[in-house]
C-alpha cells in the first residue's frame, strides 16, 4: 500500500470499547463487529492492492439507526466510511483504522414499484441486477449495467456515479434517478426529490450522486425504470489498426446512430478473451468492436445494415452480425469476460478506467505502447469507444518486489496522459484513495478548494469519508475564509454604464 | 438605476467580482436578460452583465461535445449544431413567449442557469443531464472549474449538476461544455381527440409504459388545443403523442401505438412539419402567451408525479378556474390563473403538497412575486442546507440575492 491515509485519531481508538458499546445500543445484536477476524471481510474492496481494518463494523438496518448511528459518531467526532457490497475499484469504501465502517448491505428492501410513474423505490442495499429482475416481469428494466451490477448496490450505484456499456444510449445512474432519503453526518434526514422528473430548488441528488460517500448516506432511492426494448442485435467487426476502428466509431456516430452499446478491445485483450471464453473472435486484427444497437426489429435491422455498411468503408477485416439471441449473448460474453479472461493470462491486473476524446485513440494507445515496454509491464485495452473511456488492464505479479509500484506509476501516467489530451482521470470507477492523489492534474487548487467548501456545507467537521477524492484535507475555518481588501480593490478596467 | 458592468472575458468577470466584494455589492447577472422576470424581484447595485461572453470554442460532432462561451447565444448553438445533423437534446424552451421580448434571445449560459428543458424531458433529460463541465467565477472571486469535455466523467463533485437550475445564485458561468446528439431522422405525432385530462394521462401512461419510445407526451384541453394551428383543427381536446427517430422505427411505432390506443377513441397522426409545429407550442405553452394581455394573468409551473397530474389539474382547475396544460405525460402542468392576489398559491401550495413535487410561479407582476413564495418553500433542513450550499459559492450574497428564496 503506497497511498498516504489520514493518521488515526488516538484519542479515538483510546475510547474504543466504549464507541463499540454505544453502537451496540442503537443497533442490537449481530449488527455490530468487533472482532478481529469478523471485519477481515470488510478490510478491502474490490481495489484489493489496499487493505486497512476498520475500528468497527456497524449493519444498521433502519434510516433511524443510521441516523443515530452519524449523530453519534459527529458528536464524537469519529469518522465514517460508508460501504455497500464493497466493489469499488478505486478504494472507496477502504476503512480507516480510527473510523466506523458503515455496510449498508441489510438495506435489502424494495419498498416500492409503480408502473404507472415508470419508477422504483428501493433501498441502497438491493443490488443494481435486482431491481431489474423486480420489474423485468412486467417488461421493464433498470439502465446503468456496471459490469459487477450482479453484486454492487443501488446505493455504491448512487456514491459512484456508476455507468455500464449500455450509458452512451441510456446515461450513468445520475441521468436515471429521481429522489432519495439522505442522512446527513449530523443525523438529519432530509428527502430530496420524489417522482417527479425535476426536483425543485438547488439539485442536490445530482451533487450526491458520484460524491464516493462524502457528503451523506443515502437510505431510499427512486430510480427510473425503462420498458425493454422489443429487441437487441450485435455487429462484431474486426480491423487491422485501431485508427481504423476509431475511424468507424467516428463514423457511425457521424451518422446519427447513438449504439446501445459500442466496445473495443485491443489484440493483447482480444486474444485473452478468446483463450478463456471461444466466442469465435478473429485472432488476427488490431482492434475489435461490438456495435449493439436495440429498439423494434424494424429499427435493429435497418441500423445493422447501416452499421454494416460503415464498416466497410472503413477498412474492415471482419464483420459478423448476430444471427440470434444466443450470437449476441456470445459476441458479448467475450467482452463480459475480459477481466477474468486477463486474469487468467497474468497473476495479477490492475484496472485503470480514464476517459479521452476519442480522436486521441491511436495516439494514447501508441504512448501507452512506449510506456508498457519501458515499465516492462504488458497492457490490454478495452475501451467503451462510444464515450471515450479507457480501460487499460495492466499485467502484473504483486509477488515480484517493486511490481505493484512500477504498476502503479506506470498506471498514474496513463491517467495523466488522458488528462493531457483533453480527457479526464476517470469515467466511471471513481477517484476514491486510487487516483486522489492524481487530482491536481486536473484541477487547480482553486478548483479543489471550492469542491472542498461543498464538502463542508454537508459536513462540516469533515467526518464522512476522509481520505478519499481530495489530496489534501483542509479545516472548513480555513477553506471558508474570505480575503477581502475592502476598498483597496481598484474598480476593473472594464466598460460600465 | 444599478450600474452595470460588461466584462469583456472571464479574467474580467473575476476582477468585477473581486471589487463588487470590496465594495460590498451585489450583482443581478445576466446574459441577455430573457428570463431577468423569473424569481423574486431583488434590490441588487449592478448588474453583472456577462453579454460579450459569446462564441462558440469547440465544438466535435463526433464526440458529441460542444464548448462556448457563456452568453453564447443559444439560438446560434442550435443552428451551428443542426447544420451537422444535431440537436440539444434536452430541447430546451424559449421564455419570450410566455414572458414576452423577442424570441431567440436566450444564451447557453441562461438555459443552463434554469435548468430548462421541454417536451423530450421524459426521454431525454433535462439541461442537467448534458451539462458536462464549465469555468466560472465565485461569489468569493475565484475562478473555478469543474467537469471536463468528455461525455462520461466521475472525476470530483459534478458540481455541473448544482449550477444547473441555480438560477445564477451560486457563481458566474464563463464558459460551458455540454453534450449533443444527433437529431432525428425523422418524427410523427399520433394524435386522440377528445379525452378528459385523467383518459388523456391514462393514455399516456400506457404510451410510456410501452416499447414505443414516446419523445413528447402532451394533453390540451380544448380551450389550449384550438389556439394551436398544427391541431386545432378537429375542435375539441387533444392527447399528443411524439415518435421521433429513423423512418423505419417510426413507422413502426406508430402502428404499435395505434393498436394500444384503438379502445380509447379516434386516432390520427399528424406528419414531421405539423409534429414540429406542435411540439415547438407545447415547448413554449403558446397557449399562455404573453401577448394580447396574457402577460398579466399568473403562470404556475407544476413538477409532480404524472399519475397524479390529472387529479391535481383538476383541484386547481376547479377552485381558481385555472386553464392546464399537461405535458411530461402528466408530470408536468403549466396552469395559467385570471386574477388573485396570490396568484393562488396557497390552494396550489396545498394541493401540490398532497400530489406530492413542487410549483414555481413562473409569471406574475412583480409586486405578487414580492408577496409570494415564487420558488416552492423548502422543508427546514433542506433549506438549511440549502443555504450552507449557497454560502460555500457565494458566502457574501454577492449573486442574485433573493431571487430563489430570501437569504439564498
Amino acid at each position: 500500500m503506497t497511498v498516504a491515509m489520514p493518521a488515526p485519531d488516538q484519542t479515538v481508538l483510546a475510547r474504543r470499547d466504549r464507541i463499540v458499546a454505544a453502537l451496540r445500543a442503537i443497533v442490537p445484536g449481530e449488527g455490530v463487529i468487533a472482532a478481529e477476524r469478523e471485519m477481515r471481510p470488510y478490510e478491502s474492496d474490490g481495489l484489493t492492492a489496499y487493505h486497512q481494518l476498520p475500528m468497527v463494523v456497524v449493519l444498521p438496518e433502519t434510516t433511524e439507526q443510521v441516523s443515530r448511528i452519524l449523530a453519534f459518531c459527529h458528536a464524537e467526532r469519529i469518522k465514517v466510511v460508508p460501504r455497500g457490497a464493497g466493489t469499488s475499484l478505486s478504494g472507496g469504501a477502504l476503512p480507516l483504522a480510527d473510523g466506523v465502517l458503515l455496510g449498508m448491505a441489510k438495506f435489502k428492501r424494495i419498498r416500492e414499484i409503480d408502473f404507472a410513474n415508470r419508477v422504483a423505490v428501493v433501498e441502497p442495499g438491493v443490488t443494481n441486477l435486482a431491481v431489474t429482475q423486480a420489474v423485468e416481469q412486467a417488461g421493464f428494466y433498470y439502465a446503468p449495467d456496471p459490469s459487477s451490477q450482479i453484486a454492487c448496490t443501488i446505493g455504491g450505484n448512487v456514491a459512484e456515479n456508476s455507468g455500464g456499456v449500455h450509458c452512451l444510449k441510456y446515461g450513468m445512474t445520475t441521468n436515471n434517478l429521481l429522489g432519495c432519503e439522505l442522512v446527513l453526518m449530523t443525523g438529519e434526514v432530509i428527502r430530496i426529490g420524489g417522482k417527479h422528473l425535476d426536483a425543485g430548488g438547488y439539485d442536490l441528488l445530482g451533487v450526491v450522486t458520484g460524491s464516493e460517500g462524502l457528503l451523506g448516506v443515502v437510505t431510499e432511492i427512486t430510480v427510473r425504470i425503462l420498458k425493454k426494448p422489443e429487441c437487441a442485435r450485435a455487429v462484431l467487426v474486426g480491423f487491422a489498426s485501431s485508427e481504423a476502428a476509431g475511424e468507424c466509431v467516428s463514423k457511425i456516430i457521424g451518422a446519427g446512430i447513438i449504439p446501445a452499446g459500442m466496445e473495443m478491445m485491443d489484440r493483447p485483450a482480444i486474444h485473452a478473451v478468446e483463450e478463456f471464453v471461444h466466442a469465435g473472435y478473429p485472432l488476427e486484427v488490431e482492434a475489435l468492436l461490438i456495435v449493439e444497437v436495440d429498439g423494434p426489429q424494424a429499427e435493429a435491422d435497418h441500423l445493422v445494415a447501416r452499421v454494416e455498411a460503415i464498416a466497410k468503408t472503413c477498412r474492415a477485416v471482419t464483420c459478423r452480425v448476430s444471427g440470434s439471441e444466443e450470437e449476441r449473448l456470445l459476441f458479448w460474453a467475450g467482452r463480459k469476460a475480459a477481466f477474468p479472461a486477463v486474469g487468467r493470462i497474468s497473476p495479477d491486473y490492475y484496472c485503470m478506467d480514464g476517459t479521452i476524446p476519442r480522436a486521441r485513440l491511436p495516439q494514447v494507445l501508441n504512448r501507452m505502447r512506449e510506456l508498457s515496454q519501458a515499465y516492462g509491464l504488458r497492457v490490454a485495452n478495452v475501451f467503451h469507444a462510444g464515450d471515450g473511456n479507457l480501460h487499460p488492464l495492466i499485467l502484473y505479479d504483486a509477488n515480484k518486489p517493486g511490481e505493484l509500484e512500477r504498476t502503479e506509476a506506470f498506471g498514474a501516467e496513463i491517467l495523466k496522459l488522458c488528462v493531457e489530451v483533453g480527457g479526464v482521470l476517470t469515467g466511471e470507477h471513481g477517484v476514491g484513495v486510487e487516483k486522489r492523489d492524481l487530482m491536481p492534474a486536473m484541477f487547480t487548487e482553486a478548483d479543489l478548494a471550492q469542491q472542498q467548501r461543498l464538502k463542508c456545507a454537508f459536513d462540516g467537521h469533515g467526518l464522512l469519508n476522509p481520505g478519499k477524492v481530495f489530496p489534501t484535507l483542509h479545516r472548513c475555518a480555513e477553506l471558508g475564509r474570505l480575503h477581502v481588501h475592502a476598498g483597496k480593490v481598484a474598480f476593473p478596467d472594464i466598460p460600465r454604464f | 438605476m444599478a450600474d452595470t458592468l460588461q466584462p469583456g472575458d472571464a479574467k474580467d468577470v473575476e476582477a468585477a467580482v473581486q471589487w463588487m466584494l470590496a465594495e460590498g455589492k451585489a450583482a443581478e447577472i445576466v446574459g441577455h436578460g430573457s428570463k431577468r422576470a423569473i424569481g423574486r424581484p431583488a434590490q441588487t447595485d449592478v448588474t453583472l452583465d456577462l453579454s460579450a461572453l459569446s462564441g462558440v470554442m469547440l465544438y466535435e460532432p463526433e464526440e458529441l461535445v460542444l464548448s462556448a462561451k457563456a452568453a453564447t447565444p443559444l439560438a446560434e448553438i442550435e443552428a451551428l449544431v443542426a447544420s451537422r445533423g444535431q440537436q440539444l437534446a434536452f430541447e430546451p424552451m424559449d421564455y419570450a413567449t410566455i414572458l414576452g421580448g423577442a424570441a431567440g434571445r436566450g444564451t447557453i449560459g441562461g438555459a443552463l442557469a434554469a435548468n430548462l428543458s421541454g417536451p423530450r424531458r421524459i426521454k431525454a433529460g433535462a439541461a442537467r443531464d448534458h451539462f458536462l463541465g464549465f469555468a466560472a467565477v465565485s461569489g468569493r472571486g475565484e475562478t473555478f472549474k469543474s467537469g471536463g469535455r468528455v461525455v462520461k466523467n466521475v472525476t470530483g463533485y459534478d458540481l455541473c449538476k448544482l449550477i444547473a437550475g441555480s438560477w445564477g445564485t451560486l457563481a458566474a458561468m464563463t464558459e460551458v461544455t455540454i453534450k449533443v446528439l444527433p437529431a432525428a431522422e425523422t418524427e410523427e405525432t399520433f394524435l386522440i381527440r377528445g379525452l378528459e385530462p385523467a383518459q388523456a394521462i391514462e393514455a399516456m401512461t400506457i404510451a410510456m409504459g410501452s416499447a414505443c419510445d414516446v419523445s413528447g407526451a402532451a394533453h390540451l384541453p380544448a380551450q389550449l388545443a384550438t389556439s394551436i394551428p398544427a391541431v386545432a383543427g378537429a375542435g375539441g381536446s387533444v392527447t399528443a403523442l411524439r415518435l421521433e427517430g429513423f423512418s423505419p422505427s417510426v413507422a413502426h411505432r406508430r402502428r404499435l401505438l395505434e393498436v394500444l390506443m384503438k379502445s380509447l377513441g379516434e386516432g390520427a397522426t399528424i406528419d414531421a412539419s405539423a409534429s414540429r409545429a406542435l411540439w415547438r407550442a407545447v415547448r413554449d405553452v403558446t397557449p399562455f402567451a404573453a401577448s394580447g394581455g396574457g402577460v398579466e394573468r399568473p403562470l404556475w409551473r407544476i413538477s409532480t408525479a404524472p399519475d397524479r397530474g390529472a387529479e391535481l389539474g383538476a383541484m386547481i382547475a376547479r377552485q381558481l378556474g385555472a386553464q392546464v396544460l399537461y405535458d411530461w405525460a402528466g408530470g408536468l402542468l403549466w396552469l395559467a390563473l385570471d386574477g388573485f392576489d396570490d396568484a393562488g398559491a396557497t390552494p396550489i401550495g396545498a394541493a401540490v403538497a398532497v400530489a406530492g413535487g413542487h410549483a414555481t410561479l413562473i409569471r406574475a407582476p412583480a409586486s405578487m412575486r414580492a408577496a409570494t413564495d415564487v420558488f416552492a418553500p423548502q422543508e427546514a433542513g433542506l433549506a438549511a442546507l440549502t443555504k450552507r450550499v449557497k454560502e460555500s459559492f457565494d458566502p457574501r450574497g454577492a449573486f442574485n440575492p433573493g431571487r430563489m428564496w430570501a437569504g439564498v
